[in-house]
């Protein structure tokens, strides 16, 4: 039982980070109906400029709070950029084209962002500095707890909470909401749909540098790799919780997490990368719009 | 008769160049061109799922490596032991050889298209993108399967292949599965198939067995994304599961869609530039996948519909016959 309540904490802890990575997919998909599949290589970007921004301030030498928030912020704040102008410079030509060349696209993307990684940051893998020092914590009789996961779980449910209040309450986010809903009718209405989509990838990316930076303090190798298969399950997770459809995200980000763990604690840690699409094609055959997601009839 | 008379001047020109090629082209521009091959029928086979019906598949490499172990593992276990015993009996080595590999290729495009024929199920029932994510999910199952069977090598690889495919099994299959689907496309099935990718619904409402012919372009691309898989296994006589990540599969799509949907010769055109450009930007050492990828996003940015469009470069009108209304 302790045992598997301590396999819960950290299922949690990697799900919410999926969670982070997925909102991005699915905000992207809600507006543009476009798999980004860059979204994946923005995440490890995250964790490459928090990791040049700690070595730069110093942020291993006298670990402190304010340190780690301001890496935290610029590497959100640089990925946030990033989203902006791989939108602006590879996504906007292809807006008008079919579904598959702006796919394509976004391929074209994820590699480029993979293989200039490789080219500036080299491809051996780099240690990101311990910004925070590890302390276990114990809940109850134990199942213990680091403070690197409470950060990571705390810094999540803010980003949520901040993305939820965006959306629901301010102008920018109900005019997310219109363009999703239909951006014809939203242009109509007086929203510069491509700002909003702009914003859109903006968002998203930070949210996956946040990502990026949080998986860092736990996992600290980082590679310009990293981001393919969390992109992917990420990915998975989205779709699972109903493409387009943010609480499910994050929802399905957790499922994923949970399944996760729980896989490679009591099957075989190999069998990791399989549990995310096994998952996938079931949800897929039975519940085909995701667990949150609402069927659409197709209109003839 | 004429037929027949074609079909034997192409096998005897293909036997020559297979005898000829290796003579004059360094082994680099030989490999080179068994892999350009070998792309040409995965590109191919992947526009008729992706290009003709419409369907959208993103896991072809999970096909390519079906066929690719399941004839690996044929050819080590019991193709060997043909070959020796059609040797016995006085059958020269290489016809021996094309035997194994001919049962060896056919038992891998089997077993592909069996696993095309599970995957395109779904596709009655799932459209789009959902599709797309159901094959990209089979694809990376089907490598983590192989990465986890101990008899198949799992993560070390399966050595030892016997290097039966040359260039004149390459090139058959090429003309195969070019010849397939240039066939399928002028048929009332190949209409079919585009009167799916078109507007599904209209199609159903037409008569079309819309169930029937997205199952049948499943098998068949999957059928020969495993023959190539087969090729390359015993080409390359050594596998590793690495060789069929979603970064393949995604390579296989560039191709198709770089060339344009549903044309067959920008398949090939795409197939072959992409399988060359990599190496002759090999100088550029680590720039190249960056040059690769910039170009690819460029492509798509500067002609959304491919190199080709939909059209067809037709070899006939250019010896001054006039091409066949299509």
């Amino acid at each position: 039982m302790t045992e598997f309540l301590q396999q819960l904490v950290n299922g949690i802890t990697w799900g919410s980070v999926y969670a982070l990575i997925a909102l991005g997919y699915t905000m992207v998909y809600g507006i543009l109906r476009l798999i980004n599949f860059a979204h994946g290589d923005v995440y490890m970007l995250g964790a490459f400029f928090g990791y040049f921004t700690a070595r730069f301030i110093g942020a291993a030498n006298n670990p402190n709070p304010m340190k780690a928030i301001i890496v935290l912020l610029s590497a959100m704040i640089a990925c946030g950029l990033v989203g902006i102008v791989i939108e602006r410079f590879a996504y906007k030509p292809v807006r008008r084209s079919s579904r598959l060349s702006a796919l394509i696209t976004a391929i074209g993307v994820s590699l480029l962002l993979e293989n200039g990684g490789i080219l500036l940051f080299g491809a051996d893998p780099k240690f990101f500095p311990q910004i925070i020092r590890a302390r276990e914590f114990n809940l109850i009789h134990g199942v213990t707890i680091s403070n690197q996961q409470l950060i990571i779980l705390a810094v999540s449910l803010i980003l949520m909470f901040a993305l939820r209040f965006i959306v629901l309450h301010t102008r920018t986010g109900k005019a997310m909401q219109a363009v999703s809903y239909n951006p014809t009718a939203a242009a109509l209405m007086g929203i510069s749909v491509d700002r909003i989509i702009t914003f859109t990838f903006m968002l998203g990316s930070m949210l996956a540098a946040a990502a990026g930076v949080l998986v860092a303090l736990q996992n600290p190798k980082i590679e310009p790799l990293m981001g393919i298969m969390p992109g992917l399950k990420a990915f998975v997770a989205a779709v699972l919780g109903g493409i387009g459809n943010i609480p499910g995200a994050v929802v399905g980000g957790l499922v994923m997490g949970i399944a996760e763990v729980l896989v490679v604690g009591y099957i075989s840690p190999t069998y990791r990368d399989a549990i995310a699409f096994v998952l996938l094609i079931v949800i897929l055959l039975v519940r085909p719009a995701g667990i949150l997601g609402r069927n659409v009839a197709e209109k003839v | 008769m004429k037929r027949l008379i074609v079909a034997a001047v192409t096998l005897g020109a293909l036997a020559g160049l297979d005898l000829l090629l290796p003579r004059f082209l360094n082994p680099y521009f030989m490999r080179i061109l068994m892999l350009c091959g070998i792309s040409i029928v995965l590109a191919v086979s992947l526009n008729l799922i992706n290009g003709f019906t419409g369907q959208f598949s993103i896991g072809h490499a999970g096909f390519m490596a079906i066929g690719a172990y399941s004839s690996a593992m044929f050819s080590m276990h019991i193709g060997v032991g043909w070959v020796s015993a059609l040797e016995a009996l006085g059958a020269p080595q290489g016809l021996a050889q094309a035997a194994a590999l001919v049962v060896a290729l056919l038992l891998g495009g089997l077993a592909a298209a069996v696993a095309g024929y599970f995957v395109g199920l779904p596709s009655l029932r799932l459209r789009g993108d959902y599709l797309a994510i159901v094959t990209l999910g089979f694809g990376e199952i089907i490598r983590v399967i192989i990465t986890n069977v101990d008899a198949v090598g799992a993560a070390r690889g399966l050595p030892g292949i016997p290097q039966w495919a040359n260039f004149f099994w390459v090139a058959a299959a090429v003309i195969a599965v070019v010849g397939v689907s240039l066939r399928i496309a002028n048929s009332s099935h190949g209409r079919a198939l585009f009167a799916i990718r078109d507007d599904e619904v209209a199609a159903e409402a037409l008569g079309v067995d819309t169930t029937r012919y997205k199952v049948l372009a499943f098998v068949i691309g999957s059928f020969f994304a495993g023959i190539a898989g087969g090729l390359f296994a015993h080409y390359n006589a050594y596998l590793h599961p690495n060789s069929f990540t979603f970064l393949k599969s995604i390579e296989i799509i560039a191709m198709v869609v770089l060339g344009g949907l549903g044309s067959i010769s920008g398949s090939i055109l795409a197939a072959v530039f992409l399988t060359v450009l990599p190496e002759a930007l090999r100088s550029a050492q680590e720039l190249r996948m960056v040059i690769y990828s910039l170009m690819i996003i460029v492509l798509m940015i500067t002609r959304p519909g491919g190199l080709m469009g939909s059209r067809e470069i037709d070899v006939r009108r250019w010896f001054g016959r006039r091409a066949r209304p299509a």
